[in-house]
Order: structure tokens, then C-alpha cells, then sequence
């Protein structure tokens, strides 16, 4: 039994542990819609709830079909290629040019600063579906519409705005007199960006392209209104799936993918304490 | 010889020092800056432009508009503009294009694609000469609205290469054939902004009934038991929205799982109505947006001293008073980044309202995208997006001024 101090009414202890009780009901509505869609991607039945079998234990029960579905429809296997196709050039396309710039917009002599940071933010602000309609308009006079092309670089500007934010805050514990040590030294600004800056600010670029990929990875709005059924990419696939016909094979899909999200928290995390080790605020 | 004074020569040499620098700074940031420019500043600029701008009758009937501007707006135009309308039907039917003006002159006037379609099909092969000897005869056996003031004025008023009809429309007015302006008979897109905030609102307060809670049990608790629960915030957050969706659909539908526990448990017979509502878009909007919430609460309520609530305790404050007077003001500024936060992303969802939202959870988003994919009337869904966006970017612009943005942390 706790120990409260002596002028704890009832009604304190009452509230102590009723915070506790709210506290565990709330962890559970965010965790529990995500844990129970594991279970029921090892269905035998193409249901979407628990069979007599599966809560009895029944080895029958379970059965891995419908990720060999996954494996064996061509549809999924393209999805999934597209998607880190798309993902891993966007993340590089945001995370060059975005890292750059954090350099530059941490500089104390970066004119117009404020304004620069807030244009090259506002991709996270605009809603998806008012990008998505200009995006379509514009991109349709250069021919990107249904092209590769045309969705990495859509993708690469909405990731824009995580690596500025993650390479701006690591650089924040970036002592600047190495730079300027570096170019007194008569290096080039691109050569002490890239001998001395870039390896003491690496974990922040490594997040900042991790946000970058997950951005793309997850974004469905931009792909239903800029790809072609050849850039199908996994949440494009799955919405489809969503709204045709829903089998289980997307709660197997959908499985893996939190797999993949939890290895990637678990990344950025081990970053984010290396960073934190390096003086940054990451 | 000391001389503290800068002469001329180290004045512009400090000046141009400072350029130097300056455009070294610059130079790093022209790069995105370009990138951003041309792959989302234009396509946004484009998007506002388009909800004012539309050529497409201008360029399929150039002439007939031109004569129109003389006709007096009664009856029927004179012979000349009807026999250069008929001429340009003509043209159009045989390079396909007079499918483009049904669908924007039956915008105006309901009823018109199918008149314009059959008429310009009527008139392909009409040789020229018969064309400038009987047009109007031509047209007005066609079809009888050709013969119609209504049908004219329609075409006329559609001529502008620029026009405000799209926000009028957007927000449930039209002008009258007189110039006046007045309530369209179907009111749809303010009841539609009404009821998208009234949603946004409702999935906000839920967030901060439930993020307040857990965020301050969080702050309360030790650094390792805080930084496991931190687990259970975050992998949400980071978890596909489409999957987050795929659960609640899983969990909600008919057979799904909470009906069969509902069934199993005896309190229902029939499988309830979960899914594909307003209540299931509530719902799966706010378990993907408490993060949002939670993460700038703890991030706040971490740095409030507790030992302030205990003082206050001490001396006989009850734990509710001591909450509301001491510990609400200070963690306000989480709250509101938050509820900001959380309104702001709400108001422009569109996907999961589109899977799960069924007829009644649709919000503006849905019919932006409704404009744009299915009606093709890409005018109107620019001016309603040109509308929500104004309204982020004001809210935005408030979140800016009264909590600032440096609050915002990706966790």
C-alpha cells in the first residue's frame, strides 16, 4: 500500500488512482485498435473477427494465407517495389536539398529567414487535398501526371519540412566557429559543409530522412491524384482495398507495416540519443 | 598610433563582409528554395488562379461570344450570332470538343449537356452552305431551348475568361441574370463548412478529454515508466494512417469485432451501425489525432513543477480547485498547441472521412475531391480548396500569434 501525505482526504486517493484508471483506458483506445488487427491477419477464415477456433487456441485456426496472398498477388508485390522506389528517392531528393538548407537558415547571416522558413515549411500546413489539386493542375502542364517523376518530386516536397525541422534543431548545438575555422583554413563552404558539418550532424540527417521516407511511405492523397495504376504504391493499393472488396489479406499487410513503424521508432530513437550525447537537441 | 575611428575604406570592407556572408548563407538555401517553388508553390498558386480563371468556352466559341455582346440579353440573339454559333457547333461536334461546353453550360442551366450534345451531333454533317442559308431553322429544330432567353444568356454569361461565379457557388450564392446576387436554391457547400467544423470541433475536445489525462500522468510519472508509455503514444503516431483506418473498419464493421463481442455478450441481437457514419469518422479521427495532442501536452507538462499542486493541496485546496487554479493556466500553452493542432489537421482530412465516413461523415475535403474526380468541374473544387485554405492559413496565423510554433516537436 502507498503512502500518501497525512492531509490526503479520500477524495485524493479517490482521484490518484481514478488518474491511473483513465490514464490505462486511454493507452489502451490508442493501443488496442492497432494490436488486434495482428492476431486476426493469421485468420484461416476470411473473417474479420476472432472464430471459435482462434479463441480456443485451435492450430487450424491460424494459418498464414493470407500473407502468402500478399506474396503471390502481383498486384501487392509492384505496390510494395513502387513504394520504396518512391520513398527512398523522395527521402534522398529532401534530405540533400533540405539539409543544405538547414545549414543555411541556421547561419546568422541568412537574410530573410523568417519568411524563407515559413514558405519552405508550409508544405506541412496546406491540406493534402489542396496540394493534391494544384499539384494535379500544374503537373499536368509538364506531362508529370501518372509519372514516377512526377510523384517523387510531389513526395519530396512534403518531406521537405521534417528535415528542416530535424537538421535545424541538431544544428542548433552546432558550434559555428568550426565552420568558420574550416573556411579560415581556405577550404570551400562546400567542402567544410561536407568534411565537418555533415559528419557532426549526421543523426539528425539520418531522422530527418526517415521522416522524409515515412511521409512518402504513408501518403495515399497525392498518389490517388497523381499516379498512375503503374505507381500503385501500398496505402494506394490498400485504399483501393478498403473501398472494393476488403479481405484479410490487408489486416496482413497492414500487420507488417506496423512491424516496419515500430522498427522505424525504435531507429529514430537510437538516434535521437546518440544526437543528444553529441550536444544537439535533435 | 591607436584609432578607435573606422575610416571609409574599413567601413566598406566590413559592408562587403557582411555580403559576402550573407549570400553565403543564401546560397545554401537557393537550392530547396527553387525545389519548393516550383514543385508546391506554383501548383498552390495555380490551384488559386484556376478557381478564378476558366477558358474553356472562351476558347471553344471565341466568335459567337464576341457577336453576343451586342445582343441585348431579350429574345432571342439576331440572325448573324445565331448562324456563327450554329457554324461553331458544327466544328466542335466533328473535333469532339462539344462535350466540353455541355458539362460548363449545364452547370448553369441543368438540362443543357443533352441538348448541346444531340444538337452538335444533328448539325455534323450539315454542309456549310445550308448552315449560312437556314441556321437558325437548323437550331431551333434541333432542339426547342435554343429558343429559350435562358438558354442564351447561360452561354453569354459563361463567355468571362475570369469570373467569381466559383466562390459564389462555393459558398451557396449565384447571380441572377439581372447581376443581382442571391441564395442558390440548394444551399450544400455552407452547411458542408458548418458541418466540417462542428466535426473538427467535437474530435478536438474528445482529444483533449482524453490526451489531458494521460499526458499528466505521464509528466507525474517516473523518467522510465514515462518513456515505456511513451512507447504506446508514439508507435500510433507512426503507424500508417491507413492502417490505423483498416483497424477501425476491422473492429467496426458488421461482422467485425466489437459487434461479435456485443453479440456474444448478449446486449444485442442485430449488429449494430458502427461503421461508415459520422460517429465512425469521429471516432478513428480522434484515435489518429490524440498524439497530436499528447505529444505538446507531456512536452509542456514536464516542465510544470508538481510541487506547486502539492503546496496548494497542503493548504487545504481541494484537488480539482488546485487543478484549476495553479495547473490548468500553466499547462495552457500545451493545450492549446494541441487543440490548435488537432483543429487545424481535422479540418482538412480527407481519408479517412472517405473510407469510413459512409454518406453522413463527408467532409470538405471529400467533396473537393468529389469536384475534381468526379464531376471534372476542377473551377469549383479550386475555390472551395482556395477557401480552406484561407481559413488554415488564418488559423494558422493565430496559432502563430498567441502559442508560437516553436511548441510544435515531432516527439
Amino acid at each position: 500500500m502507498k503512502h500518501f501525505p497525512a492531509y490526503y482526504t479520500v477524495w485524493h486517493i479517490t482521484g490518484h488512482y481514478g488518474l491511473r484508471v483513465v490514464a490505462f483506458l486511454v493507452l489502451m483506445f490508442l493501443m488496442l485498435p492497432i494490436v488486434v488487427i495482428m492476431p486476426l491477419s493469421f485468420n484461416a477464415e476470411p473473417f474479420f473477427t476472432f472464430t471459435e477456433g482462434m479463441l480456443t487456441f485451435d492450430p487450424d485456426a491460424y494459418s498464414l494465407r493470407w500473407y502468402q496472398e500478399i506474396v503471390d498477388d502481383q498486384k501487392w508485390r509492384i505496390a510494395i517495389r513502387n513504394s520504396f522506389v518512391v520513398g527512398i528517392a523522395a527521402a534522398l531528393i529532401a534530405t540533400t536539398l533540405g539539409t543544405l538548407a538547414a545549414v543555411g537558415l541556421s547561419s546568422p547571416w541568412m537574410p530573410y529567414k523568417r519568411l524563407i522558413t515559413a514558405l519552405l515549411l508550409s508544405p506541412m500546413i496546406v491540406p493534402l487535398i489542396i496540394i493534391a489539386a494544384g499539384m494535379f493542375f500544374f503537373y499536368t502542364r509538364f506531362n508529370l501526371v501518372g509519372t514516377f517523376t512526377g510523384l517523387i518530386i510531389a513526395h519530396a516536397a512534403l518531406g521537405v519540412p521534417f528535415v528542416i525541422i530535424t537538421v535545424t534543431a541538431t544544428l542548433s548545438g552546432f558550434d559555428r566557429s568550426l565552420f568558420v575555422a574550416g573556411l579560415s583554413l581556405g577550404a570551400s563552404p562546400l567542402k567544410v559543409f561536407w568534411d565537418v558539418v555533415i559528419p557532426l550532424i549526421r543523426p539528425g540527417v539520418i531522422s530527418g530522412g526517415l521522416f522524409a521516407f515515412v511521409t512518402s511511405f504513408d501518403e495515399v492523397v497525392l498518389v490517388l491524384f497523381l499516379a498512375g495504376p503503374e505507381q500503385r504504391t501500398i496505402p494506394r493499393q490498400m485504399f483501393s482495398g478498403l473501398r472494393e472488396q476488403i479481405n484479410p489479406t490487408i489486416l496482413a499487410v497492414a500487420t507488417l507495416l506496423v512491424v516496419l513503424s515500430a522498427a522505424m521508432l525504435f531507429t529514430l530513437e537510437v538516434l535521437r540519443r546518440r544526437s543528444a550525447r553529441l550536444g544537439g537537441a535533435g | 598610433m591607436t584609432d578607435n575611428t573606422l575610416d571609409p575604406e574599413d567601413a566598406r570592407n566590413a559592408a562587403r563582409e557582411v555580403r559576402k556572408r550573407r549570400l553565403q548563407a543564401f546560397i545554401f538555401v537557393v537550392p530547396l528554395l527553387v525545389f519548393i517553388l516550383f514543385a508546391f508553390v506554383a501548383p498552390i498558386t495555380t490551384m488559386l488562379y484556376r478557381s478564378i480563371h476558366n477558358p474553356t468556352v472562351a476558347n471553344l466559341v471565341p466568335e459567337t461570344l464576341t457577336a453576343l455582346e451586342d445582343w441585348s440579353g431579350e429574345g432571342i440573339p439576331d440572325d448573324a450570332t445565331v448562324i456563327q454559333f450554329v457554324a461553331d457547333m458544327k466544328r466542335m461536334a466533328n473535333d469532339r470538343t462539344s462535350g466540353q461546353l455541355a458539362d460548363e453550360i449545364n452547370r448553369a442551366l441543368p438540362g443543357m449537356s443533352s441538348v448541346i450534345k444531340s444538337t452538335a451531333r444533328s448539325l455534323r454533317r450539315v454542309d456549310d452552305a445550308e448552315i449560312a442559308a437556314n441556321g437558325v431553322m437548323l437550331l431551333l429544330e434541333a432542339n426547342d431551348r435554343w429558343a429559350d432567353t435562358a438558354t442564351w444568356q447561360a452561354l453569354r454569361d459563361a463567355g468571362p475568361i475570369y469570373s467569381s461565379s466559383y466562390y459564389l457557388t462555393a459558398v451557396d450564392l449565384e447571380r441572377a441574370p439581372d447581376g443581382s446576387i442571391g441564395a442558390r436554391d440548394v444551399q450544400i457547400y455552407k452547411q458542408l463548412y458548418t458541418k466540417t467544423l462542428k466535426m473538427a470541433l467535437i474530435i478536438t475536445v474528445l482529444t483533449m478529454l482524453l490526451g489531458y489525462p494521460l499526458a499528466f500522468f505521464m509528466s507525474q510519472a517516473s523518467d522510465s515508466l514515462a518513456n515505456f508509455l511513451m512507447v504506446f503514444v508514439l508507435l500510433p503516431f507512426w503507424t500508417s494512417l491507413l492502417v490505423r483506418t483498416t483497424a477501425w473498419i476491422a473492429l467496426l464493421q458488421a461482422g467485425g469485432v466489437v459487434n461479435s463481442t456485443l453479440i456474444w455478450l448478449g446486449l444485442t441481437d442485430e449488429p449494430l451501425e458502427l461503421l461508415y457514419n459520422e460517429f465512425s469518422t469521429i471516432l478513428a479521427m480522434t484515435h489518429i489525432l490524440l498524439p497530436f495532442m499528447v505529444l505538446p501536452l507531456y512536452a509542456v507538462m514536464r516542465g510544470i513543477d508538481s510541487s506547486f499542486m502539492r503546496a496548494a493541496i497542503s493548504m487545504g485546496s481541494t484537488p480539482l480547485g488546485a487543478w484549476y487554479k495553479i495547473y490548468l493556466p500553466m499547462s495552457l500553452p500545451g493545450l492549446s498547441a494541441g487543440a490548435l493542432l488537432v483543429f487545424i489537421i481535422s479540418i482538412g482530412y480527407y481519408i479517412t472521412p472517405a473510407l469510413v465516413g459512409g454518406t453522413d461523415g463527408q467532409m470538405i475535403s471529400n467533396i473537393i475531391a468529389f469536384h475534381m474526380q468526379v464531376s471534372n468541374n476542377w473551377e469549383l473544387a479550386a475555390a472551395l480548396g482556395s477557401l480552406l485554405l484561407v481559413l488554415i492559413l488564418v488559423l494558422y496565423w493565430l496559432f502563430d500569434r498567441f502559442v508560437g510554433t516553436d511548441n510544435l516537436k515531432l516527439g
